[in-house]
């Protein structure tokens, strides 16, 4: 079984409901309160890097529910700029807008698989999976 | 010809209100007819009934104090704004079907009458859909100065010791805010320890951790010090797996254990009086 469901990050408060439907998915599928900080946070991550470079997109909270294979999945994917240097992104400390630069390389610690995709000029997506042990 | 119309309709009002509940409660997903007690329908149909009908103008000219009066009824209905506007859409339906039955619009002057129904509908449906934004716009400001009203204080605890209570989620705006009370009251009150308790924020993200540096290291700048309470034990645990630098200040768990450090820190500590 499947759940999917989406929030269309258009404005800072987009962010906020992102975070919310995460949460939610996330304790419906069972993860304990320190997972489900972990998602929220990550999403929050994602869905502030949308609203920073992308301008607009949308972030999608997938449920699994399959026999021994239980988790969540956050899909964020957006239509932006695309990012040159993908490599450096996911460097601890690196960051164009004077941030703290501990967003990409974080949602990667936070979760359990990260898969990120970009092309300049066309878009992102990046799908970051937590798995329900 | 508007007379007639009139004449018309109010020959036929039974048969309009009749046909135009039937109409409303097909395909209603929202309940709303179904737990009005029947009286209460009745009555409010024949005052949309009359409301809408008293709005059909004489020469093609809308009477504006007529105009705004319907709407602030229609509003007080409690409806939805799609179900105003079904309903609105259902009555000009509903008449211009009778007005056909009755043989008053046939071929000939349909295009008159269809100027006739777009004066009178168009303006009532602009109206409704004004009003509603307005009131919406309205509540989402009052509710933003209420929430800013509650969005970050600072408050004197003890001489030299201040305190600010973060509740909520922290965006760009409110982090400035904070910035701005924290500096401005650590000034005005003379603290020397200030505590900036996040047990009321929900996610701890790299921004929020960003701004709160930042205004740790503004306090530090005017002479104070800062410290990080109400610290839960998940968001610790995503400070540090996002590997957020907070070792530049004091934190605790708990708001408690910070004011003892803060206490400590100004030399000073709570006796029990014998």
């Amino acid at each position: 079984m499947e759940f999917r469901s989406s929030v269309d990050i258009y404005t800072e408060w987009d962010i906020v409901a992102a975070r919310q439907l995460g949460r939610n998915e996330a304790k419906k599928a069972g993860f304990g309160t320190v997972d489900q900080a972990r998602i929220t946070t990550a999403i929050s991550e994602l869905a502030r890097n949308i609203y920073l470079y992308a301008g607009k997109g949308k972030i999608e909270i997938e449920r699994f529910e399959e026999s021994g294979l239980n988790g969540i999945a956050i899909i964020a994917s957006d239509d932006g700029p695309g990012i040159p240097d993908a490599r450096k992104v996911m460097e601890d400390g690196f960051s164009t807008s004077g941030g703290l630069g501990a967003g990409m390389p974080g949602v990667k610690r936070l979760m359990d698989e990260f898969k990120l995709e970009t092309e300049v000029g066309e878009g992102t997506k990046i799908t970051a999976t937590k798995w329900l042990r | 010809m508007n007379k007639r119309m009139i004449a018309s309709i109010n020959e036929n009002m039974e048969i309009i209100i009749t046909r135009w509940e039937e109409l409303m409660k097909v395909g209603q997903d929202e309940k709303f007819f179904h737990f009005m007690p029947e009286q209460l329908i009745e009555k409010t149909s024949n005052e949309f009934a009359n409301l809408m009908t008293s709005n059909i103008a004489e020469n093609d000219i809308v009477d504006v104090r007529q105009l705004n009066e319907f709407t602030e009824k229609v509003v007080r209905f409690g409806w939805s704004i799609k179900f105003v506007n079904k309903a609105i859409d259902n009555f000009s339906k509903v008449v211009f079907e009778l007005l056909e039955e009755k043989g008053v619009i046939d071929t000939a002057n349909v295009r008159n009458y269809f100027t006739i129904f777009q004066n009178w509908i168009t303006p009532l449906r602009e109206n409704i859909i004004e009003a509603y934004a307005l009131e919406w716009e309205r509540t989402v400001s009052l509710q933003k100065i209420a929430l800013q009203e509650l969005s970050a204080s600072l408050i004197p605890v003890f001489e030299k010791i201040s305190v600010m209570p973060l509740v909520g989620t922290i965006d760009t705006e409110r982090a400035k805010l904070i910035m701005e009370n924290l500096l401005d009251g650590v000034v005005k009150q003379r603290a020397e320890v200030v505590l900036l308790d996040i047990t009321g924020v929900p996610v701890v993200d790299t921004m929020v951790a960003h701004h709160i540096i930042q205004a740790a290291d503004a306090v530090r700048l005017v002479g104070s010090k800062c410290m990080l309470v109400g610290i839960r034990p998940e968001i610790a645990q995503t400070i540090v797996t996002l590997g957020i630098n907070l070792n530049d200040f004091t934190t605790t768990s708990t708001l408690q254990r910070g004011m003892q450090e803060a206490l400590a820190m100004t030399n000073r500590s709570i006796v029990e009086v014998e």
